[in-house]
């Protein structure tokens, strides 16, 4: 499956995002200590861990659903405004900026986090009428076209309960790329689903990495990190432990706790 | 035998008075709903400046009877001479204004609770989606937080109006000739209290049934997501089954 994989697009593309010296505390325990990340448009990066390696909120922290402590956050060449308040937290200074590039860096949940009360059709057009603005007689055409795409058309006027776990997850995919992200997060989009609603869920993942979409994937499928990313990045207590293309990593490139991990990992 | 004539004759008196039973259970819990929206606002505020005055009000409407609150009103308004002699002195002198009053009062204690209640079951990761998409403020309120908020808070709502249906009848006590007011005017009249009150509470029951139906038909009509897959044999076949009638527990 190697030779399936993408080609790094580095230094050839355009930064889609850029993340330096990300630093994040929860009370005393530092969770991560100064994370640096460059994704180019249409690379595929893997972020693999074990668990509290803070691989999530080194995510969140992207789209600052988690504000961190230290950093810099760069999307499409826009920095994010942040300032240091009194205590010495950043925060970030302009609401309007944060909800925007919120906007641009669509987020994939592990628990869905679909709106309950709202119909699959209707969960995929409502940023992009509400937040976005945009003509909703056109967000629908785009949404069912979406919904073709992850192979749930059938379901658009049913409503999240009434969908398997892995239906929910690939029309939570198509509400994020209703909103025509410039990067899109992936935080463990498998990790809730039953084994075998997992190939799914990967199967539309591959097709976006194929049409080059620019993807941040926090997972433990090593499948996919070895098979479709452009590049791995392992971390290990809040640092970057070893990071390469899935040739180097998967090869002899990685550390020994990398080759460590992924053999309690594969069994 | 039952007197039928003069049943009749009750109940015509009694549905005179309807309207005035109606705009006073109206104009109450809208009015206490707006506050209660309010109380919520400042009940759940993450500052103590806000969140214990809310506490302390609701803490006193819930926990005193409201008949006392309603005298208090009625009686102990007009003994400060600031409230004489204030602008708003020839409205709450008005017996009706109030009931009103009491009666909006105490309800936003309660509402405020059930709103409350409605917020904090609000999933946070539903909230965490729409943060995500960008939305923030009044929008996420809007489009995410209180349809889901109002929809858990509705089966505990449609019963605080019924009981506040029924507290209206209060409102007799400060002279308001609303439907149990009228009703006990005709018994000292005519001393048939059995005749009289039993059709005032038929009254209130047909009220009651009709508001029971009416937020039974609207908890069905939110919470399409909440009933059961239409499987494609039954949606095809036939409508989908009615709401129970009185169902407070959704589901």
């Amino acid at each position: 499956m190697a030779d399936t994989a993408r080609k790094s697009a580095r230094g050839v593309a355009p930064l889609a995002l850029s993340v330096k010296g990300i630093h994040k505390s929860f009370g005393q325990h530092q969770v991560l200590k100064g994370i640096s990340l460059d994704a180019h448009e249409g690379d595929v990066i893997s972020i693999l861990g074990s668990s509290g390696s803070g691989k999530s909120t080194f995510l969140r922290c992207i789209n600052l659903l988690e504000t961190p402590d230290d950093g810099d956050i760069t999307v499409a060449g826009e920095q994010v405004k942040l300032r240091r308040t009194g205590d010495g937290h950043l925060q970030p200074s302009d609401r309007k900026q944060v909800d925007r590039i919120r906007s641009e860096l669509a987020m994939v949940f592990q628990s869905f986090n679909l709106w309950s009360h709202r119909t699959i059709l209707e969960n995929l057009i409502e940023a992009p009428v509400h937040v976005q603005k945009r003509p909703r007689a056109e967000c629908i055409l785009e949404a069912e076209a979406l919904l073709e795409k992850v192979g749930i058309a059938d379901k658009r006027n049913h409503y999240p309960a009434h969908l398997s776990g892995g239906q929910q997850q690939r029309a939570a995919i198509a509400r994020a790329l209703a909103m025509k992200p410039k990067a899109m997060l992936f935080d463990e989009p498998t990790s809730a689903l039953d084994p075998e609603l997992v190939g799914e869920v990967l199967k539309v993942m591959r097709t976006l990495a194929e049409e080059g979409r620019t993807m941040l994937v926090v997972t433990h499928e090593m499948g996919f990190a070895r098979d479709v990313s452009s590049r791995v990045m392992f971390l290990h207590q809040g640092k970057v432990d070893a990071e390469g293309t899935p040739q180097e990593m998967f090869g002899d490139g990685g550390s020994e706790r990398f080759r460590q991990f992924i053999s309690n990992t594969i069994r | 035998m039952p007197d039928f004539p003069f049943i009749f004759d009750t109940m015509g008196k009694l549905l005179a008075a309807l309207p005035t039973t109606l705009e006073l259970f109206i104009l109450s819990i809208s009015v206490g709903g707006v506050l209660a929206c309010f109380i919520t606002w400042a009940r759940i505020s993450p500052y103590k400046l806000l969140s214990l005055p809310a506490r302390g009000y609701i803490f006193v409407f819930r926990g005193s009877p409201l008949l006392i609150q309603m005298f208090l009103v009625y009686y102990g308004l007009g003994q400060f001479a600031v409230v004489r002699h204030s602008i708003f002195w020839p409205v709450l002198r008005e017996p009706f204004v109030c009931a009103v009053l009491g009666l909006a009062l105490c309800t936003a204690g309660y509402t405020a609770e059930i709103l409350r209640g409605g917020l904090i079951a609000v999933p946070a990761q539903q909230i965490e989606a729409a943060r995500a998409c960008g939305m923030s403020g009044l929008l996420l309120l809007r489009r995410v937080i209180a349809p889901i908020a109002i929809r858990q808070a509705l089966p505990a709502y449609s019963t605080e109006i019924i009981l506040m249906m029924k507290s209206t009848a209060l409102a007799s006590l400060v002279t308001v000739w609303e439907v149990t007011g009228v009703a006990q005017r005709i018994i000292s009249q005519t001393y048939r209290a059995m005749d009289v009150f039993l059709c005032a509470a038929a009254i209130y029951l047909v009220l009651n049934f009709v508001l029971v139906k009416l937020t039974g038909g609207l908890e069905y009509y939110l919470t399409p997501h909440l009933r059961a897959r239409p499987t494609s044999l039954s949606a095809g076949l036939r409508p989908l089954p009615p709401p129970a009638a009185g169902d407070a527990s959704h589901g």
